[in-house]
């Protein structure tokens, strides 16, 4: 076989080698191309954001000049006067994620001190699948659930109930002030905690298990209780993983729109109690985009969404160069 | 002996709080699950899969959105998959180590949660304004951005799993950069990519923020994309909050059909990628 190959090959005729050298020629200038356009599809992605950022800074300038800086700071939000103020929808985005925050931190560090900590191991995977199948749910179904389900639960059990004992509280009682809508920030805020929970609790439960068993094996061998491997080797270790994950679920709560839209009540308004309806950047400009007639409208919803934008940006980047962080320490 | 007790305590209680914590995220699951499926399968019937939307107080069904959905999520898949792919093949195997390659990841990575309710303001801005319209095309187009960052992550996350060993051995036999990319690599990474792909199905098919101002809503049987296209998730949101009854279960039914087609995305994505991993 060999003799015959070698044969072949200086057999090779003037034609042929012209031929072998246009196909490396053709091969050359293939790879040329194909380096070329995924080079280029990785520089769209690039002009993506830069997309995103220059389309809403071009159609929020005649609101952003119109107001000034009076735009973030006034509460009005008439549409018939043509006045705009975005102060009313930020604090609605803010109170509500601080709510889920404060709700969805602490539940999915717990689950995932379960998961990585207490739960046998068949039972492992299918608990974590639910909890990613819980998070693949679409925004628009709890929407739908809290408006038709949760807000008259919470309407009809819960809130009478709280209004009649944190109510009368002194000072608290002002954040439960009012009659039970059902619909509002706070039935916003506690959608929004089960809609982040899981994000929280799968990056947790991740970067838990990025943890070298040596620590946590000698700290058991101290003779740790499993609270206390947890709370005095797991977090300080992960700490910020766990921070970046937090971070994460923020980012997802500002910008989470269908379920809040729902059962937020749309009320451009500050109330200071967590009862009464409120909105949220993302709501309004659900709500009222297509329905805005006047150049200045859409240009203030706009407006919105740029803040947004800028917000969740901030917060997005903030939980990637922590978790970025992390992994450089575990990678070392 | 008292510290003992305090530590024994705390441990306990610690314990029970990540039982309890567990049983809490799990019955929302269940209980959001259970209503959907009740309220769903009350009005699942053949008319919902015939029939067009219907006026309030009539009987109809849900087929100018589900087609309009589909059609809209094949044309975003269409687009945003080369493209994502593409791109993640450029971080993966030409600009590993690139300084492009960094950056790329991080805004993808921005772009991965960010708010899609910006992305439909997007969209509108740069094809709904200039076109003067609202049209599928913006929609399908809203999706296709949803899509990209998606596929980049896994494209990426896959290649970069590839032994570098396969890579040697073709450019041993002196295969060129980019076939050994299309056929060597490719091929490796194939399960991790279509599960990627997969999942950003799953994450489109019920958004639908970006559809609101972008593709709106058409009560009646069009796939002419140059005009505003019924989309499931669109339809759901305006009967929902209607006080129509008939609207009021149709949106239920939809839900259910969306959830169902997520939790099976998902479900054939995740055992994809195990057995690729076992």
């Amino acid at each position: 076989m060999v003799d015959v190959a070698l044969e072949g090959g200086s057999a090779m005729t003037v034609r042929e080698q012209a031929d072998r050298a246009q196909v490396l020629q053709r091969l050359r200038f293939g790879d040329i191309a194909f380096r070329n356009l995924t080079r280029a599809a990785a520089i769209i992605v690039l002009l993506i954001l830069g997309g995103i950022i220059l389309s809403l800074i071009h159609g929020s300038w005649p609101a952003l000049q119109k107001f000034g800086f009076g735009f973030l700071t006034s509460e009005v939000w008439n549409p018939v006067t043509e006045k705009f103020g975005a102060i009313a929808p930020i604090y609605g985005t803010l109170v509500t994620s601080l709510i889920a925050m404060l709700i969805a931190v602490p539940v999915g560090l717990f689950i995932a001190m379960f998961l990585t900590e207490l739960c046998p191991m068949w039972l492992r995977r299918p608990i974590g699948i639910a909890i990613e199948l819980l998070a693949g749910i679409p925004s628009i179904i709890y929407g739908i659930w809290g408006l038709f389900v949760f807000a008259p639960f919470l309407q009809q059990h819960v809130q009478p109930l709280i209004i009649d004992t944190v109510g009368n509280v002194p000072v608290l009682g002002n954040l439960f002030a009012g009659p039970p809508y059902g619909i509002g920030v706070l039935t916003a805020g506690l959608i929004l905690a089960i809609m982040v929970l899981p994000f929280i609790t799968s990056i947790s439960r991740d970067v838990f298990e990025a943890v070298p068993p040596v620590l946590k094996e000698a700290a058991y061998g101290l003779g740790c209780t499993t609270w206390e491997v947890s709370r005095y080797v797991v977090l300080p270790f992960t700490r910020v993983g766990v921070i970046g994950g937090v971070m994460l679920g923020l980012g997802r709560a500002l910008g989470e729109t269908m379920a809040v839209t729902f059962v937020i009540g749309n009320a451009h308004r500050i109330s200071p109690s967590l009862l009464a309806p409120g909105t949220t950047i993302s709501a309004t400009i659900a709500n009222e985009f297509t329905e805005a007639v006047g150049d200045l409208y859409t240009s203030s919803l706009i407006a919105l969404g740029l803040i947004l934008f800028v917000i969740t940006f901030i917060v997005l980047a903030f939980a990637r160069l922590m978790l970025m962080r992390l992994n450089a320490r575990v990678g070392a | 002996m008292a510290l003992y007790d305090t530590r024994r305590r705390r441990n306990v209680l610690a314990k029970g709080l990540a039982y309890a914590a567990t049983a809490f995220g799990l019955s929302w699951l269940v209980l959001i699950l259970a209503v959907l499926l009740w309220e769903g399968f009350s009005g699942l019937s053949l008319a919902v899969f015939t029939q067009m939307t219907p006026p309030p107080g009539s009987a109809g069904g849900l087929l100018n959105p589900i087609m309009g959905s589909l059609v809209m999520t094949v044309i975003a898949v269409a687009i945003g998959t080369p493209l994502g792919i593409l791109a993640g093949t450029y971080m993966a195997e030409y600009g590993r180590y690139d300084k492009l390659t960094t950056i790329v990841r991080f805004i993808n990575d921005i772009l991965l949660s960010a708010p899609s309710i910006v992305i439909g303001l997007f969209i509108y801005e740069v094809m709904v304004a200039q076109m003067g319209h609202f049209s599928g095309w913006a929609g399908a187009v809203s999706l296709a951005v949803i899509v990209v960052p998606v596929v980049v992550r896994t494209t990426e996350d896959m290649l970069i799993l590839v032994p570098d060993t396969l890579r040697e051995a073709a450019a041993s036999i002196g295969l060129p950069r980019s076939l050994m990319i299309r056929k060597v690599a490719y091929r490796a990474a194939r399960a991790g990519m279509v599960t990627g792909v997969l999942l950003a199905v799953a994450r489109i098919s019920g958004e639908t923020a970006p559809l609101l101002f972008t593709a709106l809503n058409n009560q009646f049987w069009s796939l002419d994309l140059n005009a505003p296209v019924a989309s499931l998730p669109v339809v759901i949101f305006q009967f929902a909050l209607s006080p129509y009854k008939d609207w009021q279960q149709l949106a239920w039914t939809g839900a259910l059909i969306i959830t169902i087609a997520v939790l099976v995305l998902s479900i054939t994505a995740r055992t994809l990628a195990a057995r690729k991993s076992s």
